[in-house]
């Protein structure tokens, strides 16, 4: 076995390597861009390297500062984890000619799957089922509507050449093929110059099934049963399962034995996924599965897999590529119970799932329900260089049902401050109804994606403990100090205390009366509420209201407090009164000379929009110009002088009326 | 240290029936609490919102630090007085937090006669301002004020002790570099207009503060000039043109933020010569205080009940414990802060007072404040004691306590009769605070005593003149100076004249003796001069 290893990769899969490597009492590497020079990964490994600045192509592709690094540190092996040079043949020769072992497949196993066209083909030929279809050179129209009707309507014309749905046509029945395949030709001339075409069978529900396999340098090779993968949107996976829901026991068997096939045809070695798509327009059907395509690595989703057969898969792929045979044959091999991994992503949901960024000001994953994969940490930032990926959640139970509801409470329970994060929609998603019922297809999140993505009204318990919190009245107080310590102390009275607070871009003032430690009338919009609080446990609070015990979370920071409920992170702005600077725009209703002098310029005539900063007016005196400018956005009252005017000190130049409807 | 042990069950009847009557006491405050709290009554109040004006005691809380705890003093002050026109006479004042800082506070109340200054306003100003220079507080003024209320003028303009030492204080105080902070949120006409001049710093509210020595009808009155209040004093004069105050406000919000952020910049810190101890909840709930403490002045009771549930811990190290026992003497620490403790137990001997000077002695020397439980009949009187020079002893007492440096702070828990006020550190000894409970009475005697006194002057001048008065003549002449001095003698009465900073909620008297003597820690503790002690 490997005394020491090099993580080629960053982040969570980094993480999660080295923890098994460590176990197993193996040294560890790790290599770092600028970005993450404080990150977790490195934290974690024994040694670390820089291999250059942020950008990715900078820094975790350079597979020569990577050799350089392992030869200074004297690693025997690289792994790569997934992504980056995960998949790349000539990073695995490299590897080869500097004398390190690769911790995954040949670059032989690599290059056969690569090529899509090819391994499926390769694939078929093993006896793997492909989605019917025709991917010829024949681009005779007539020649493609034949092969249309002998795969049978619907299909779906593809450029071959395409990618991201450009040049992909469905087509229901012959009579739309002929419109259909021009349009697709056309699109692929424009798109890629390329207007050659292929004709696969369209599935009108298909479920994303892929089956772990598992490879030796002896000729072994093993299936670690499937997972379901069919929570996508726009292709990127959401939450995966394993097992899949309703998985007839033979289909399983005739899905993993093909699995297997494929693995050894291209004589497999390590950690690789066969990706299947299944038709389930009449449910799941040992005839109506087929190849997609083979991941020659670990992949994100590889922790259900774990969980359900106890087989820690990277300890595997260290063993595999220390030459070892698999420490377990297909009949030692057996599953149980059922495990969910939902990926937490900082994006921005409303926004389109865009990627979003920040320093993670606050963070608790729910490490007592679930394992977490993670490569950060509190106070992390998320950057714009690398997938932004929080953690994976991942729980296991004896059931289906038991497991997915261990997954809402996980998901309920993470609390992330400092970027907005998915957990409110990977939430909506475990509470959906088809979903739940097991009745998935990756066209699931697409159809209900309105729901799934609506954002909740912050609840009224959240404004009250928001207000609280943000008055500091949970808060610990601050040495001995009477003062300190008698939170919100009066003689014959609760105190009466305003938490000024934004929500939705609305100010309000909320109004607290401490009736004594931990006990608060809150004014509402649906009344006075009265809310004890139970207890704390850093940001979690335990409260009643009315006699009704509930939980949250809260996060108090500089300008924002952060409620956590249901999945769902609200962010509650703190205004400062003083940042409106009415203390000099208070003023601004008249522009007046500063000092006796020549108007030279005067901007600007009654009714004029302005903004705060514009010149308005352009004064001369003492051999200076001296620029007068709107001291807040308005509209121009009156001019009281004209340009050419001497004038004296205080003379008001002219005025600005209220902003009203005219302001900018 | 030793602990105190508490000798009594809360579940007795005489507990029960204490804690009947104390609560019966309180509501009687509380009811008074809550006039003072409502201020000018609903439609004052409505008509003050209406205008775009924040509350004065909303004002108070918005300018506090969130959860700061607020040390209110005078809150009952004119209670019952002025036919109830002027509650809490018109102003709030009080001890608070501000930015970190332990600052007074001083806020109109328009809503009450326009926040004009009766007698008593003038008094509580006077009283708030002389807290805040005994302990080395900023002050910061609410100004909503019309200025003296013109009825009353005889008693609030001429003396020194009236409208005129508001900015002789100020002024005072500014020299001794003890910020005064003004936020012009209202009215401050006339004398008012100084309490912004003579500021160090003023905040003025756009379009409703205005600042002027005589407002637009005397103006008109006196040279024919016609002119608006804003245009005369409001914020955009005072700021631009004539320099009267330093900062506008869009509003009261506002401007409050800006007096933070003000007494942010004061660049002061609180230095604490004490060696101050973490604090440690007393044994023995404080709730209890209700029923332990008899409810009739009459009967006695060990003061120690009461100390048990007021220190940390309930510990108590007591001086002299076998020496004048009706004088309770002994250090201890209330919310971590060291304080010796003088505690009546009874009537006092000479040896009491000779105690007590031996122990205010001790804790000047120690510079540890001193804690005054007053629950005092008197000196013991009949000719052995006055033979044995109990004058002299008490006057070695009242000579300490008068003379000695370290902060001190009354607490009326009983009864506070006679001389017994002077050695107990009454009002007239300048102690930082003084604070009573519902149940306290004090005059210069008790009713029946006072009423005895006169009957037998009355009784030797009709039997001098021959004449005879009967059991009945009698009780009719004592029955009028009983009740005068009930009444004169209860705590609302006493609360309302401002001869002390407040009653309070016994249950409460731990809290606030630790903001008292926390509050008096900003002014650093001063060696000790005593004055002649008679020997």
């Amino acid at each position: 076995m490997f005394k020491k290893i090099l993580i080629a990769n960053r982040g969570e899969i980094a993480c999660r390597v080295m923890e098994t490597a460590q176990k197993l009492g193996i040294r560890t590497v790790a290599i770092y861009s600028d970005a993450d020079a404080g990150a977790k990964h490195v934290a974690m490994a024994d040694e670390a390297f820089r291999v250059g600045p942020s950008p990715v192509s900078e820094s975790y592709l350079k597979t020569d500062r990577i050799i350089e690094a392992c030869k200074i540190s004297g690693a025997e092996a690289v792994h790569p984890g997934y992504g980056f040079l995960s998949e790349n043949p000539e990073f695995v020769e490299a590897l080869e000619k500097a004398g390190i072992a690769f911790i995954g497949p040949s670059a032989n196993s690599i290059r056969a799957m690569g090529l899509k066209d090819a391994a499926k083909a390769l694939m078929e030929k093993a006896g793997v089922p492909v989605v019917p279809g025709y991917h010829g050179d024949n681009q005779d129209p007539a020649f493609l509507k034949e092969q249309a009707a002998a795969i049978g309507y619907p299909v779906l014309i593809k450029a071959r050449a395409g990618g991201g749905g450009k040049g992909m046509r469905r087509v229901d029945a012959a009579e739309d093929f002929d419109d259909a395949l021009q349009g697709a030709q056309r699109e692929g001339e424009a798109s890629f110059g390329d207007g050659r075409v292929l004709i696969e069978k369209y599935l009108t529900k298909p479920r994303h099934i892929e089956i772990q396999v598992f490879g030796d340098t002896h000729g072994n090779a093993v299936h670690l049963f499937e997972r379901d993968c069919s929570l996508q949107r726009r292709h990127q996976k959401v939450i995966e399962e394993a097992p899949a829901p309703g998985m007839p026991e033979a289909m399983r068997q005739t899905m993993g034995e093909a699995a297997v096939k494929a693995a050894k045809a291209i004589d497999y070695s390590g950690a690789g996924t066969i990706e299947f798509i299944a038709d389930v327009s009449e449910g799941l059907r040992a005839d109506r599965f087929y190849l997609m395509e083979m991941n020659t690595r670990l992949q994100v989703e590889h922790p259900v897999t774990e969980l359900i057969t106890g087989v820690d898969l990277v300890a595997w792929q260290l063993l595999v590529a220390a030459g070892k045979p698999l420490p377990k044959t297909q009949a030692d091999l057996s599953f149980n119970g059922w495990a969910f991994e939902a990926r937490l992503y900082a994006e921005d949901v409303p926004k389109g799932f865009l990627p979003a960024i920040g320093t993670l000001s606050h963070l608790h994953l729910p490490e007592d329900t679930a394992r977490v994969d993670s490569g950060v940490r509190p106070g992390d930032s998320i950057s714009p260089y690398y997938d932004p990926m929080i953690a994976k959640i991942i729980v296991h139970g004896p059931t289906r049902e038991a497991a997915l509801g261990k997954l809402l409470a996980s998901l309920e329970k993470t609390e992330v401050a400092g970027c907005v994060t998915n957990a409110g929609f990977l939430a909506a998603l475990c509470r959906h109804t088809g979903f739940s019922n097991g009745d998935v297809d990756t066209g699931l999140i697409d159809r209900d994606l309105d729901n799934l993505v609506a954002e909740p009204e912050l609840p009224e318990d959240g404004i009250a403990l928001a207000a609280i919190t943000a008055l500091g009245l949970t808060e610990e107080a601050n040495g001995n100090d009477p003062f300190e310590t008698l939170k919100g102390w009066r003689i014959w009275s609760a105190s009466r205390q305003f938490a000024y607070l934004e929500i939705d871009e609305e100010r309000l003032d909320i109004e607290v009366h401490v009736r004594g430690k931990n006990h608060f009338d809150v004014h509402l919009r649906s009344g006075q509420a009265r809310y004890n609080i139970i207890s704390m446990d850093g940001a979690r609070i335990v409260y009643e209201r009315d006699g009704h015990r509930a939980s949250g979370a809260v996060v108090l920071s500089q300008n924002t407090v952060t409620v956590f409920t249901g999945g769902h992170a609200f962010e509650i702005g703190l205004p400062d009164r003083l940042s409106s600077d009415d203390d000099a725009a208070g003023a601004g209703d008249q522009l007046i000379a500063p000092m006796p002098g020549l108007v030279k310029v005067l901007n600007g005539e009654p009714g004029k929009n302005v903004s705060k900063g514009d010149v308005l007016v352009v004064l001369e005196a003492m051999k200076m110009e001296h620029t007068l400018r709107a001291p807040r956005d308005g509209v121009i009252g009156e001019t009281l002088v004209k340009a050419g005017e001497q004038v004296t000190d205080g003379t008001v130049l002219l005025t600005l009326a209220e902003e009203g409807d005219a302001a900018a | 240290m030793s602990i105190l042990k508490s000798s009594l069950s809360p579940r007795s009847e005489q507990f029960a029936a204490n804690k009947a009557a104390h609560e019966a006491a309180m509501s009687e405050i509380r009811a008074a609490a809550q006039l003072a709290l409502d201020g000018g009554g609903k439609a004052a109040r409505d008509r003050h919102v209406s205008r775009g004006k924040i509350l004065p005691r909303e004002r108070v809380s918005r300018l506090l630090d969130p959860g700061s705890p607020f040390l209110e003093v005078g809150m009952l002050a004119a209670h019952d007085m002025y036919e109830s026109a002027a509650p809490s006479a018109g102003m709030i004042a009080g001890i608070g937090r501000v930015e970190g800082q332990d600052v007074m506070i001083l806020a109109n109340d328009a809503t009450v006669k326009g926040g004009t200054y009766y007698p008593l306003s003038v008094k509580k100003h006077l009283r708030a301002q002389e807290i805040a220079e005994q302990n080395n507080l900023p002050c910061i003024y609410l100004v909503d004020s019309g200025g003296a209320n013109l009825p009353n003028q005889d008693e609030v303009f001429p003396d020194r002790d009236h409208f005129g030492r508001i900015f002789f204080n100020q002024a005072n105080m500014s020299a001794k570099g003890i910020a005064q902070i003004a936020v012009v949120m209202g009215s401050c006409t006339a004398g008012g207009a100084y309490v912004p001049a003579m500021s160090d710093e003023t905040i003025i509210v756009k379009n409703q503060g205005t600042i002027f020595l005589a407002g637009p009808p005397l103006v008109k009155a006196a040279t024919g000039e016609e002119v608006t209040a804003e245009d005369l004093g409001g914020g955009d004069v005072h700021t631009r043109l004539s320099g009267v105050a330093d900062h506008l406000a869009s509003d009261d919000a506002h401007a409050l933020a800006l007096a933070r952020r003000t007494i942010a910049s004061l660049n002061r810190t609180k230095h604490s010569q004490l060696a101050v101890q973490t604090p440690e909840e007393p044994l023995y709930d404080p709730d209890e205080i209700l029923g332990v403490i008899p409810a009739d002045l009459k009967t006695p009771y060990d003061i120690r009940e009461v100390i048990a549930r007021i220190v940390d811990g309930s510990r108590f190290e007591e001086f002299k414990a076998r020496y004048g026992t009706t004088l309770v003497c002994g250090f201890a620490h209330i919310h971590g802060m060291p304080v010796g403790i003088i505690a009546n137990n009874g009537v006092l001997f000479s040896e009491s007072a000779i105690k007590g000077a031996h122990f205010v002695a001790l804790c000047s020397q120690r510079k540890v404040p001193l804690v005054f439980l007053q629950n005092i009949t008197g000196f013991m009187v009949g000719r052995k004691y006055e033979s044995g020079g109990i004058a002299k002893d008490g006057a070695k007492l009242v000579t300490a306590v008068a003379t000695t440096s370290v902060p001190k702070i009354t607490m009326l828990v009983g009864g506070s009769f006679g001389a017994g006020n002077y050695g107990m550190c009454g009002r007239a000894y300048s102690p930082r605070f003084l604070w009573t409970w519902p149940n306290s009475r004090i005059s210069v005697m008790g009713g029946e005593q006072a009423a005895g006194v006169l009957a037998t002057v009355r009784r030797d001048g009709i039997e001098r003149k021959g004449g005879t008065w009967s059991a009945d003549e009698e009780a009719a002449f004592r029955q009028p100076i009983v009740d005068q001095f009930e009444e004169q003698g209860h705590p609302l009465y006493a609360s309302a004249r401002l001869w002390d900073d407040g009653i309070i909620d016994p249950r409460k008297s731990r809290d606030i003796l630790g903001l008292s003597l926390s509050a008096a820690l900003n002014a650093p503790i001063e060696d000790t001069r005593f004055g002649l002690f008679r020997m």
